[in-house]
């Protein structure tokens, strides 16, 4: 939020340094490096139009990630849609990194027809337990992504039309998708029998009927 | 065409008052009827026969496979592609290997492109072939199944042929092909491809200009191509509504810039402009498999598999990577930290973005026609719930 300054202090370093350069400094270049990509006409033109909301902007194979705050996130989508012609949102997801301390990211791709099939990706912190704005008002599509996100990691879209689970059942207990969710999975028995399950909880250990997986 | 149409969804006049002057009823349509192709259960809310809104339920089939996914090392995550959309495992293993290979930088060895473009193009056949068969015989018409199935299968043998699995292929690995094609197999493929044509114009002789498949067809699930892009639909229902986008052309990967084919589209937005564009992309995936043939055929040998890293560790860092899969775009978005697994890889899977249109799509149709819509979208419910 404070890096208001850095958009237009890379401009002559990034692009011009990078390609001819590659001195055999860096010995094995074992695959792709990320570089800045503050200087990407998009990225200057929305830091231009919405001063502050680009708090990182990176490249890496190609494809560009603008880091916006999460409250910003409609009016970043509303402008690269109405002004940028990023009028197809292709996909809208989260990343869970446990220990970090905005414990989430939320993940949107947009694409463009008018500009000859370009890409940009928009990624936001999200705090575990707060809310992300959602996108369903920008894009229609964004109401089951939404709804995804929020089934499978926990993270309440606020303002979404229709915020139910998705994939899995009414009353399942936990979003499965979190790193801390056990991967052989918890009892689904627990809303079903609340006097043999206790909410949120597993089978106890000397239960019969405790799956078994590897 | 007047009087063709008559009696037809399409002709029934929404007045906006109530069919039959009775309250709203809610009706489940599946999980378990058969035109449902699977497990989906739809809510409807019906007046009389006329939809006053539908609400997919899905889900029943997610087995967490994207959870699954990040507990095994790259090259083991292959045959869980398979899964997901199981009419069509080729495409899904390539854009896994291609989500992959960009972030290892990796280039694929030109005949690995042309084998894995071919198999591609013959699981696209397949695919629009199972669609045409199932979605004919939704709306009664039981002969196409016959036919369609016939050519199938000359496909899943060859599938069967090349890696031992007509279904499941997991054909393909991280920077090329596993094996390279037995020997008398382009020959095969070249000699089913040469007479594909006919069997195409069987099928449209039992459909294109029947009356019936015309009556039940056109002016049914209308979706204009706005309409298209702001609910994220791709694929065939976006090009039959007049939108020529398809990321073979638009995103090519392999050698699809090499080849002669075309996009093909057309306007009316509605089940039957659907059904003439996949009708068409068979027309095209059989050129592009004759090419593919012949340059098999010119370049016998060669490296199937590039320069792969023992141990598959990808730079930390996120790519995404799309194919053109026979549903629409099928994309996997893959977070590397680094290290032997997958941090994070999310599919973005056309049928399940699809399928959200599906309200839109049916609102104000008659329940028969429902039938007709939910195939038009081509949904295959292991992709869908995942």
């Amino acid at each position: 939020m404070t890096d208001e300054t850095k958009p237009p202090t890379p401009p002559p370093a990034a692009p011009a340094a990078a390609k001819p350069a590659t001195p055999p400094a860096p010995p094995k270049p074992k695959g792709p490096t990320v570089n800045d990509a503050s200087a990407d006409p998009v990225v200057q033109r929305l830091s231009a139009a919405l001063p502050g909301v680009v708090l990182a902007a990176k490249e890496l194979v190609g494809q560009v990630t603008v880091e916006v705050p999460p409250e910003k996130v409609p009016e970043v989508l509303r402008f690269l849609k109405d002004a940028e012609k990023y009028t197809y949102l292709v996909d809208l997801t989260a990343v869970d990194w446990k220990a970090r301390v905005p414990r989430f990211d939320v993940v949107y791709w947009l694409h463009s027809f008018e500009k000859g099939n370009a890409r940009i990706r928009v990624r936001t912190g999200v705090a575990d337990g707060a809310d992300c704005p959602t996108a369903c008002n920008v894009f229609l599509t964004a109401n089951w992504m939404e709804r995804e996100v929020w089934d499978l990691f926990g993270i309440p879209f606020a303002g979404h039309p229709d915020l139910r689970r998705i994939l899995t059942w009414d009353g399942f207990s936990g979003h499965p998708f979190r790193k801390d969710f056990p991967i052989e999975g918890i009892d689904t028995g627990a809303a079903i029998y609340p006097d043999r399950y206790p909410e949120g909880g597993g089978p106890s250990g000397k239960d019969s009927n405790k799956k078994v997986v590897s | 065409m007047s009087d063709e149409r008559a009696g037809t969804a399409a002709s029934v006049p929404d007045s906006g008052e109530p069919m039959l002057g009775l309250r709203e009823m809610e009706l489940n349509f599946g999980p378990q009827h058969p035109s449902t192709h699977g497990v989906l259960r739809l809510v409807l809310k019906v007046d009389g026969e006329r939809i006053v809104s539908a609400r997919p339920d899905v889900g029943y089939l997610h087995r967490g496979t994207e959870k699954l996914f990040e507990t095994e090392t790259y090259p083991m995550v292959i045959p869980h592609t398979d899964r997901m959309d199981y009419v069509a495992a080729a495409t899904n293993n390539h854009a896994y290997c291609l989500a992959v290979e960009k972030l290892l930088a990796l280039e694929v060895p030109k005949r690995a492109q042309y084998i894995r473009v071919l198999l591609d193009e013959l699981q696209r056949i397949s695919s629009h072939l199972l669609w045409l068969a199932t979605a004919a015989i939704d709306l009664g018409a039981i002969t196409p199944f016959f036919y369609t199935f016939r050519e199938r299968e000359v496909i899943l043998d060859l599938f069967e042929d090349y890696c031992g699995a007509r279904l499941t292929l997991n054909c393909m690995r991280i920077g090329g092909l596993l094996e390279d094609l037995p020997p008398g197999w382009v020959e095969r493929t070249r000699a089913f491809a040469e007479v594909f044509d006919k069997n195409v114009d069987e099928y449209e002789d039992l459909l294109t200009e029947n009356r019936i498949w015309k009556q039940r067809t056109v002016g049914i699930g209308v979706l204009t191509a706005e309409q298209c892009i702001e609910w994220g639909v791709t694929g065939p229902p976006l090009r039959g509504a007049g939108f020529k986008w398809d990321i073979r052309r638009a995103i090519p990967y392999e050698c699809y810039s090499e080849l002669d084919f075309e996009i093909p589209a057309y306007p009316n937005a509605d089940t039957y402009d659907r059904y003439l564009v996949r009708v068409a992309e068979l027309r095209q995936s059989r050129r592009i498999v004759l090419q593919c043939c012949d340059w098999l055929l010119r370049n016998p040998e060669g490296e199937i598999r590039g320069k792969v890293p023992r141990v598959i560790k990808p730079v930390a860092g996120d790519v995404y990577a799309a194919v053109e899969a026979p549903k629409g775009e099928l994309g996997f978005y893959l977070v590397s930290n680094g290290g032997n697994k997958p941090y994070r890889l999310r599919v973005r899977p056309p049928s399940f973005i699809n399928l959200q249109a599906l309200p839109e799509m049916a609102k104000g149709h008659l329940v028969a026609d429902l039938v007709a819509i939910i195939g038009t979208i081509d949904i295959v419910l292991g992709e869908v719930d995942r």
